[in-house]
Parts: structure tokens; sequence; C-alpha cells
């Protein structure tokens, strides 16, 4: 079981949080000129990167917020967690020598 | 190749077992191929096997990572059914199943086809009402399905507890005779040997670095780790790392991989007689003929290419299987193990055509490839083939997610996720 860093409430088992997918997905600004191919793209598209993958994660049964991470999805080791709203730390700020 | 029988097992019995050879070449890749397979699993070997035999297209390789069957083929839980809800699902499970009958002789090599009866349980009135439509659904499509009450499962399988005071009880069923198992390493070894025998290249240890494209865009050769492949139709059987492979290309498609895990016994003496699932609290079982019991649980809830994911998950499929059947509760369990799913948002695969002319694709099978195995690869080879899906393939496009023609089995639930 992992151990994961809410950046509200710090390190708690994995049980409490649930994934929650890609981070920094934004919703098209204005549904009426959105084409069927950006529809899509924000709807279904995913990275689903072999790497360093930026994650939204929800501790659910803790504050019930949302925040981001980075983790390596080769390792499963959390590189980073950050608060909703703040931007995605530079990979190599966060990544151990 | 030689052919295998009830003689030549007698000859080399008394031969002091002295004459078997290879079942495969080793091969180094040629520089050309007519056709070339990335990813040498059931599905991959199988889509070669068929572009040989059916389509005549001998000049074909399958290009292996790894070693053949050593990823998802070598960790799934080998059932195999086709009572999925939706028209265009049964049409392609219900394919693959019928291919299963007879893929022993076809191969002349034993896959262990063993169609036990795969029983779905229902613990709600909720899953009893879905359960029922299931059955009708898929009889009103020619696939075989039926109900049994409590009594009746009981009767088909004597572990199960049907008791009712126990959290979430049997309400009864919904059995599919035809349904059952395979042996997974037979499948990756019988399609690879008689794919071999039509000419068809096996590289292991060969991976997949870049996908080449000429001028106007479409396949032009394949860079692996044992050097550059022209090749103008390739397709790509690369399960959880499909992702990886057509980002080679630019491909982008709505996948994600979770690691799925499962688990094995000790072995016992017989004692399931068929595969018993239950969607709503999460457990299937069976037991494998050198005795264990095979075991599946679900998928962690992360994305992840580690092959490998977390107790607590085999945990919870346990507590359902201890409660389903209380004779397994001193059982030991012997090993466990991980694989990487790619899932779609609807649940479906993808047997399709790619936006890169000569580029296909076969993904998205999530929880339950194995099953599809000769479907799938008789379908990505006719696609390759002749540039244009089977019908029973047309409608598991990439584009029906932009075009929201999806075909929701998620939603349908007609599978544990």
């Amino acid at each position: 079981m992992l151990l994961i860093q809410c950046p509200y409430c710090g390190l708690r088992p994995e049980l409490e949080f649930a994934y929650a997918g890609q981070a920094h997905v934004a919703r098209p600004a204005d549904p009426s000129t959105t084409s069927p191919e950006q529809w899509a793209e924000f709807l279904y598209l995913r990275n689903n990167t072999r790497g360093i993958h930026a994650e939204r994660w929800r501790h659910v049964r803790g504050c019930a917020r949302f925040f981001n991470a980075l983790r390596d999805t080769t390792t499963d080791h959390f590189l980073a967690t950050y608060r909703a709203g703040e931007p995605m730390p530079a990979i190599q700020a966060v990544q151990q020598p | 190749m030689r052919k295998f029988s009830g003689w030549t097992l007698l000859k080399e019995a008394f031969g002091g077992q002295q004459g078997w050879t290879p079942q495969w070449r080793r091969v180094a890749p040629q520089p050309e191929y007519d056709a070339i397979i990335i990813g040498g699993g059931g599905h991959g070997l199988a889509a070669a096997y068929y572009l040989a035999a059916e389509h005549g297209i001998t000049r074909t390789a399958v290009l292996e990572k790894g070693w053949i069957g050593g990823g998802n083929t070598g960790r799934n839980t080998t059932i195999i059914r086709s009572n999925y809800l939706f028209d265009e699902s049964a049409a392609l499970y219900d394919h693959a199943l019928k291919l299963w009958e007879n893929l022993s002789q076809v191969l002349n090599y034993n896959v262990m086809f063993s169609p036990r009866g795969v029983l779905m349980l229902a613990h709600t009135v909720h899953d009893v009402q879905v359960a029922k439509r299931h059955i009708h659904a898929n009889r009103g499509n020619g696939v075989d399905n039926e109900w049994l009450s409590p009594e009746e499962a009981k009767a088909y399988c004597p572990p199960l507890n049907i008791e009712r005071n126990i959290r979430y009880p049997v309400l009864g069923g919904a059995l599919q005779r035809r349904g059952g198992t395979a042996r997974h390493d037979a499948v990756a070894w019988g399609y690879a040997r008689a794919a071999d025998a039509l000419g068809v290249d096996i590289i292991e240890n060969c991976e997949v670095t870049g996908l080449v494209r000429d001028a106007s865009g479409a396949m032009e050769a394949v860079q692996t780790a044992r050097g550059l492949i022209r090749c103008r139709r390739v397709g790509v059987s690369a399960a959880g790392n499909t992702s990886v492979v057509l980002g080679l290309a630019d491909v982008r498609l709505p996948l994600e991989s979770f690691p799925l895990q499962a688990l094995v016994s000790e072995p016992v003496k017989p004692a399931v007689p068929c595969v018993v699932m239950s969607n709503s609290i999460h457990a299937y079982i069976s037991q494998s003929d050198k005795g264990e019991l095979v075991i599946g649980a679900g998928t962690d809830a992360y994305t992840s290419y580690t092959q490998r994911g977390a107790l607590h998950v085999n945990s919870h499929t346990l507590s359902a299987i201890c409660e389903l059947f209380p004779a397994f509760r001193r059982m030991r369990m012997l090993r466990n193990w991980g694989g990487i799913v790619d899932v779609t948002p609807d649940r479906s695969p993808i047997i399709a055509k790619t936006q890169v002319a000569g580029l296909y694709v076969n993904c998205g099978w999530g929880t339950g490839g194995f099953k599809a195995t000769p479907g799938s690869g008789h379908l990505l080879a006719w696609t390759m083939a002749r540039d244009e899906p089977h019908p029973i393939n047309a409608p598991f496009t990439i584009e029906r997610f932009r075009d929201g023609h999806l075909i929701d089995e998620a939603a349908a639930a007609a599978v544990a996720h």
C-alpha cells in the first residue's frame, strides 16, 4: 500500500485516497464552439505516461479535498504532491539524484 | 511442423523422449516484411497466425520485447465467456468463443479449452434484474445463458455457500455453459508453433523503439533494438504498453493502464467444477488442472506500469471468496502477481485502423482480453490484410469516442472491472 502526502493533512495510507485521473486537463472554455475532436480530447484521450505522471488525487476519507501529485508510473514513487491551483513543480526540482 | 498425435507421444515414450525439437525457430529479423505485429502475446501471435493462414501473408514477423506469452497472456485467470450485454460485444466475444471450441484441432496443439461453465452470481434484487436482462439479451443474440436458482447454483457448484445469513447472500446466478477456461501458455505456444510452420518469424528480445513514417505520413519501417526493419503494414497488440508504442507515431488513444492482480492457492484435489464470478462483491475463482485455486482480484485505483499492486486489493477479493466458499478459509495462497491492462472509457476494446496509413491497433481489452484471443487475432489479421475492418470489429473504432457511439459495457456492468 502506498503512503501519500496529502498537502493539507500529511502522510496517510492509500486507502484514505481516491485516484482522480490525469491532472491539468482543462474543460473547454466555450462549449458551443468546441469541436467533437476537442470534446473527445477533453473527455477521453489521456497521456497514459510511462514515467513521471501529473495526476489528481482526492483525500476522500480525510479532508475530502482534491490535490495534485507527480508520480513515477514505473516505480509508483511519489516525487511531489501540491495543492489544486498551484502550478506543476519542475520535474528536475523534485527528482532525487 | 511435426504433427502431434497419440502415435508421436507413444513413439517418443519408447524412444526415451529424445526426439522432441524446438516448437518454433529462433531467427534474426529480416530487413523487410510484408506485415509486422508488435507484441508477442496471445493476441499478437494469433494475428500473425491468421495473417499467414487465412490471408496468405507469410512474410510476417512478431516482435516481442521480452519472451512470448510473458505479459498478460501468462498473468491472467484464463476465463472464457461471451455473455456480454450489447449486440456488438456479444458478436465479438462469441466469434472468439466459436474459435476456441475447435482451436486445439486447428492448431494441432492442446490448448486445454475446458467449457466447464461460467456462473455469475447475483446477490441483490438489482443483481437479479441485471442478470436476467443479460440472459434475455444474450439469448436474443444466440449466446447461451440461463438462470439458476440458489439451489441449482449449489448443485452445479457444490462448495458454494447459499446460506441466507451472509452479508451478500446468493440469490441465484447466470450460467453460460459454453464458457470455461483454457491453458494460457499453451495458447501462446500453440499459435507460435502454427504461425512459425507457415513461415512467420517470431523474434523475441526485440523491443520497438521507433515507428518510421514516409513523406506522405504512412508507415515505412520499424526501428527496433535489433535494427531497422522495413514494413508498410504494422499491427500493434501491446496491451498495457499500447499508449507507449503508438506514442512513437504520435497517435493518442483513449487508454489508461492499470495494474490487475491475480493469485493462486496451494494445489488441492478437485473442488470447484466451474468458473464462479461475482461482480457485486468482486471475486472470481476457478480451479486449474494442477489443482490450484485461481483467483482474480480487481485493478488498483491508479495508473501504473509496475506489474504489481497493493495487497489490500487482493485481501478485499479474498474476503469475498471466504464468504462464498467458507471451506477455503484456511487455504494458503502460493503466489500473487500483477499485469498491466489497458482500459478504455467504455470498457470495450479497439480493433481498428489508426489515422496513420498502414498502422493498425488491437487494444483496450482491459481486464478481460484472454477470452478474446483467437477472435481478436482473427479480426486484426483481417483488418490488416484488407485495410478495412471485418463487420464484427467495424464498431470497435477509435472514432467512436469522438462520435459518441460508445459500446458501454462499463455501464452495463457485464464485466467485473
